[in-house]
């Protein structure tokens, strides 16, 4: 019944028996023991389960695990490198970009698509590049700081 | 006229005679009910008052902090819950064989297996963990799997055959009201929960005396808390090492109220509250959905007790919107009076919230929707009439501004189009009415620290109301309103002399101090704020400060994070334990400073003497009167020292050293704790007695120690030809009495605006027979990143004299502003009033067409949640477990006979 497949998550490859029913964030959450993503809505919607596939943020509940056959995925625990906290890691910390938290992972994992792709985005780019991850604490206002300092930091990086 | 006002003073008179602010500071620390430190004098804090990070965030970036759902353990079973398909049914039977068969199921538990009533209200008793005879609404629990996976579980509970007959269901609260038979719960004639009857003042005088007065219906739609972390519980229990069989249990849960879950864990599963244990991990959000013991809390530890395994339940998404206990829809049916100058001379309201089939917090919810008439502006006379009623849908309970949002929705509106008739500026008719405090309202509450004429000054000024309200093009425009909060309830919900708070302050020899709490942390950021307040009174980084929060076992009594009381008393019982611990310090520090306790200067990890007092004791410099430390044991050479045990030691040292003229923060600890022999202090709050309200019945609600203000000025647009509102930009400003970290109060002023924006346009659950047509977020549409305006958020500092360092609340208040804030703005831009909420584009066009008597296009059908039989189809598919949507059997449209149906699911 279960399929083999090959991952590298977070720079580790993982050579994993899935069931084919099994979700991508299950895989991420239960097999990898990688619980920094979080499921918020089971239904593709809230974005709190973001991580990156190949470099494109992607909502883990979305897709069935065995669809990452061969990926690199990035989680929120992939971010750190060197003991040294991201630049969006730190922005979010030092900007009050987060309160309880949950939503954050997903929200500093679509920051990073953004600004890999577009190194001085501004305020419409920052709110379209979010859309789809909900907050329900920050009203997204020191999310958008958050990211704007996320992007001056990594810009002198 | 305002002088013959009668005041119903009470209160200490050394806080009415003092108006400043400052002054007011300075008499509260000379009260002999708080412990009183030199430093406390002091307004120029090094860590009070400064913007600083979470002290969890790291945990939170990294992915490296747990949430409940994140936490495994071995041998772990993963419970599920079959919920009733049905709104009102009697359980005739339930077969658990075929489902206990099933490989990879360890047990079944139903309502027999726990049948002791809880309810967070001691009045309110009237929920089971799973439903013992009666499911009373859709989603309502009946029983539940724990198998070794989630997938077995789910298949499991399709295999649980339930035999209902089903009984007639209330969805109207109005029609519910009505009720005389086939009640939801036997004890509660006419499906009513409870209704209060207030009179205060002289309403029909007052209402004589108005000039003009304004009468309408006000209706607030249901709205849920939907934090981003669905609940979830992890139960286990230990066994115990004597006899083999389990002993203490272990809760680990998505609670914003560790204590009242260990004490309902104890009424049901009838254990001491000793032999539980109570773990509150990470929590993702509450905003009050946390605030009771939610149904899965209990369950788990039912199911585990009965497989004798630790069981995790997590709620699905859909599952969190049956759990709800979010704010009720609310009728409010108020009638204001006003004097031409612009006078409030009477309100009286009528107010219907449908409480959904369980009391919850309802009869807290209907009390402060009364309550909170008060203590906002000067009225002299009100009026109130409140129900909370029972009808067969999901449980309402409290959400973020519990009670108030509704009914200040409808008065800041009603008060906006008194402005108008009377010819008055909307802003000038809110600082016409202002309290003079302190004093107590009429209704019993009694108002100290009172910044809302700063906060209604603010936000005129930085809108540019005064330049641009009125002269804006058509279809834009500025609305005013303004609300108020609680900084905690007077008046806890179990009875007793208990203190509300209590901490505990250990102190390692290196320095290290941690501080034990039994706030919740819920993302609101008080771990973060107890830190500020232990490491600003002990004068050390807070970088030492560690924090211990919310776990039963090792954390004294707090009794949980809602009302906004964490950072008013939990930081009071703070403060006080640092203060305490402190004191010991400063005894031991000062034998080694050969000076007194109270010339002591804690500060940025240095203990030093205060300034011009430099050599040995005795030099004849005077020093400086009335400062020294109330209460402290003087350390003498002959004079007895408190908690002095090692005299011997003591003596030693001195005699090996001189006095020195600075110790650093070890060292004066190190001192204490070879002094003392341990350096631990405790502090605990209580709010006093003058604060806790009058004498009529349900007076014990409303009553706070301080509240918080708010004002707000929105600028939206709406276009005439879709109705869409477009919030542009909300300026708000709130009294958080002492900002004590103020990027936290902003984040926390945004997000309430932010919420309150969400319950104003868009946000809204939609009913069908009982049935929740949006139970996902995709449907129920809180405001995204694209659709969140900027919010300027305006700090005001009032210093109440009796907040930890001045602060009250900060969380909840500013919600109730927003929505009117937004509804007298579609006023100024398009000249209706609406006053059914959320301001959909339907609500919208429908009040532009009846303004321009166009001919009615009947646009609202079906949007009418009090017309169930016309209910448009909402986007909502998520039926449960596959079922099509199906008009109750019962439901009068229907022609069919009714029967009862067995359901097989």
């Amino acid at each position: 019944m279960n399929v083999p497949m090959k991952v590298t998550v977070n720079g580790k490859l993982h050579a994993l028996d899935v069931e084919p029913r099994m979700l991508l964030v299950e895989m991420v959450r239960e097999q990898l023991d990688l619980t920094g993503t979080h499921v918020g809505c089971d239904t593709t919607y809230c974005g709190a389960c973001t991580v990156l596939l190949n470099g494109a943020a992607v909502k883990s509940c979305t897709m069935f695990a065995v669809q990452a056959d061969g990926a690199e995925i990035t989680t929120v625990e992939g971010l750190e490198k060197d003991g040294q906290l991201h630049p969006i890691q730190k922005a979010f910390g030092d900007a009050y970009g987060l309160q309880c938290g949950y939503c954050t992972p997903g929200l500093m994992l679509s920051t990073l698509q953004l600004l890999s792709e577009n190194k001085q985005p501004d305020e419409k780019d920052m709110r379209k590049a979010i859309a789809g991850n909900t907050c329900r604490c920050t009203g997204y206002q020191n999310v958008l700081k958050a990211m704007q300092l996320a992007a001056q930091n990594m810009k002198g990086a | 006229m305002r002088s013959k006002r009668e005041w119903r003073r009470r209160g200490e008179t050394k806080f009415l005679v003092i108006p400043s602010a400052a002054r007011n500071l300075l008499l509260c620390f000379a009260n002999d009910e708080r412990p009183t430190t030199n430093d406390d004098f002091m307004t120029d804090f090094s860590i009070i008052g400064k913007s600083i990070a979470m002290v969890d965030a790291a945990g939170k970036t990294t992915g490296s902090g747990k949430y409940t759902d994140d936490l495994s353990v071995p041998g772990m079973l993963i419970g599920k819950i079959l919920h009733s398909p049905y709104p009102h049914a009697r359980i005739k039977r339930i077969d658990t064989s075929r489902a206990e068969k099933l490989d990879g199921v360890v047990t079944v538990v139903v309502g027999s297996d726990a049948p002791n009533p809880y309810g967070i209200l001691p009045v309110g008793h009237d929920e089971y963990a799973l439903a013992l005879d009666k499911v009373r609404y859709v989603g309502d629990n009946v029983a539940c799997v724990a198998a070794v996976d989630e997938f077995t579980a789910e298949r499991a509970l399709e295999l649980i055959d339930v035999e209902y007959e089903l009984l007639p269901a209330y969805f109207d609260p109005e029609d519910s009201m009505k009720a005389e038979t086939n009640l939801i719960h036997d004890n509660k004639p006419n499906n009513i929960e409870k209704d209060y009857h207030h009179v205060f003042g002289d309403p029909e005088k007052g209402f004589a005396e108005a000039d003009r007065i304004a009468e309408a219906r006000f209706i607030a739609n249901e709205v849920t808390h939907a934090a981003m972390e669905p609940h979830s519980t992890l139960a286990a229990f230990e066994i115990d090492p004597q006899t083999g069989n389990p002993g203490r249990l272990i809760v680990q849960s998505s609670t914003q109220v560790p204590y009242y879950l260990q004490h309902k864990l104890s009424l049901v599963l009838e254990m001491q509250m000793s032999q539980i244990r109570v773990i509150k991990p990470l929590v993702g959000g509450g905003f009050g959905g946390k605030s009771e013991v939610i149904p899965l809390e209990i369950i788990a530890a039912i199911a585990a007790r009965k497989a004798k395994a630790p069981v995790k339940i997590t709620y699905t998404r859909e599952e969190v919107f049956w759990a709800h206990r979010g704010r009720p829809r609310t009728i409010v049916d108020l009638k204001t009076g006003v004097k031409n100058d612009g006078s409030i001379t009477a309100v009286k309201a009528r107010v219907v919230q449908d409480g959904g089939a369980y009391c919850s917090y309802g009869v807290v919810t209907i009390l402060y929707s009364g309550a909170l008439l008060g203590a906002l502006y000067d009225i002299p006379n009100i009026q109130y009439d409140g129900y909370r009623v029972l009808t067969n849908k999901p449980v309402c309970g409290a959400m973020r501004g519990h009670g108030t949002v509704n009914v200040r929705f409808a008065f800041e509106t009603q008060l906006d189009e008194l402005a108008a008739a009377i010819g008055m500026d909307p802003a000038e008719i809110r600082q016409h009415n202002l309290l003079k405090p302190p004093c107590v309202t009429v209704n019993g509450l009694r108002v100290q620290s009172y910044g809302l004429p700063e906060c209604i000054e603010k936000v005129v000024e930085r809108s540019g109301w005064r330049q641009r309200k009125g002269k804006m093009p058509r279809g834009r425009g500025l609305g005013v309103a303004c609300s108020h909060y609680v900084s905690g309830a007077a008046n806890s919900i179990i009875r007793s002399d208990m203190p509300h708070s209590t901490v505990n302050i250990k102190i390692d020899r290196d320095g290290g101090v941690v501080v034990y709490t039994g706030a919740s942390d819920i993302g609101q950021g008080s771990d973060t704020m107890v830190a500020q307040i232990t490491a600003e009174t002990l004068g050390c980084t807070i970088a030492r400060v560690r924090v211990i929060a919310a776990d039963t076992d090792l954390t004294p009594i707090d009794i949980g994070s809602y009302s906004s009381r964490v950072t008013f008393m939990n930081g009071n019982a703070t403060l006080r334990a640092a203060q305490d611990v402190k004191k010991q310090i400063a005894t031991a520090a000062a034998r080694k400073m050969n000076c007194e306790p109270g010339d002591l200067i804690f500060r940025s990890d240095v203990v030093s003497k205060k300034n011009g007092l430099q050599g040995p004791r005795g030099d004849g410099r005077p020093r400086p009167s009335g400062q020294a430390e109330p209460g402290s044991a003087s350390p003498s050479v002959s004079g007895h020292v408190e908690g002095q045990i090692l005299r011997g030691s003591l003596q030693q040292k001195r005699k090996d050293e001189g006095p020195k003229e600075q110790l650093s923060f070890e060292e004066a600890v190190v001192a204490a704790i070879d002094f003392h022999g341990a350096l631990s202090g405790t502090g605990s709050y209580a709010p006093p007695l003058d604060a806790r309200g009058g004498k009529h019945k349900g007076a014990g609600v409303g009553p706070s120690p301080a509240y918080s203000y708010s004002a707000q000025v929105a600028e939206v647009s709406v276009d005439e030809e879709t109705g869409e509102v477009t919030v542009h930009k909300v300026w708000a400003s709130h009294d958080c009495g002492r900002a004590l970290n103020p990027v936290s109060v902003e984040g926390q002023i945004i997000g309430s605006v932010w919420m309150g924006m969400g319950q104003a346009l868009t946000e809204e659950m939609v009913w069908k027979d009982g049935m929740l047509m949006n139970p996902g977020l995709l449907e129920y549409r809180s405001p995204s990143s694209v659709e969140s305006p900027e919010v300027e958020a305006i700090i005001v500092e009032s210093i109440d004299p009796e907040g930890p360092f001045g602060a009250k609340e900060c969380s909840e208040g500013s919600l109730a502003a927003t929505i009117p804030a937004i509804s007298n703005a579609i006023y100024d831009a398009v000249g209706v009033r609406l006053h059914e909420c959320p301001f959909t584009p339907e609500r919208v066009l429908a009040a532009l067409r009846a303004k321009n008597n166009a001919k009615r296009i009947n646009l609202t059908e079906g949007v009418d949640p009090t017309s169930p039989a016309r209910f448009r189809e909402h986007g909502g598919s998520l039926w449960y477990r596959g079922k099509g949507p199906e008009r109750h059997p019962l439901d009068p449209s229907r022609t069919e006979t009714p029967a009862a149906v067995a359901g097989d699911d």
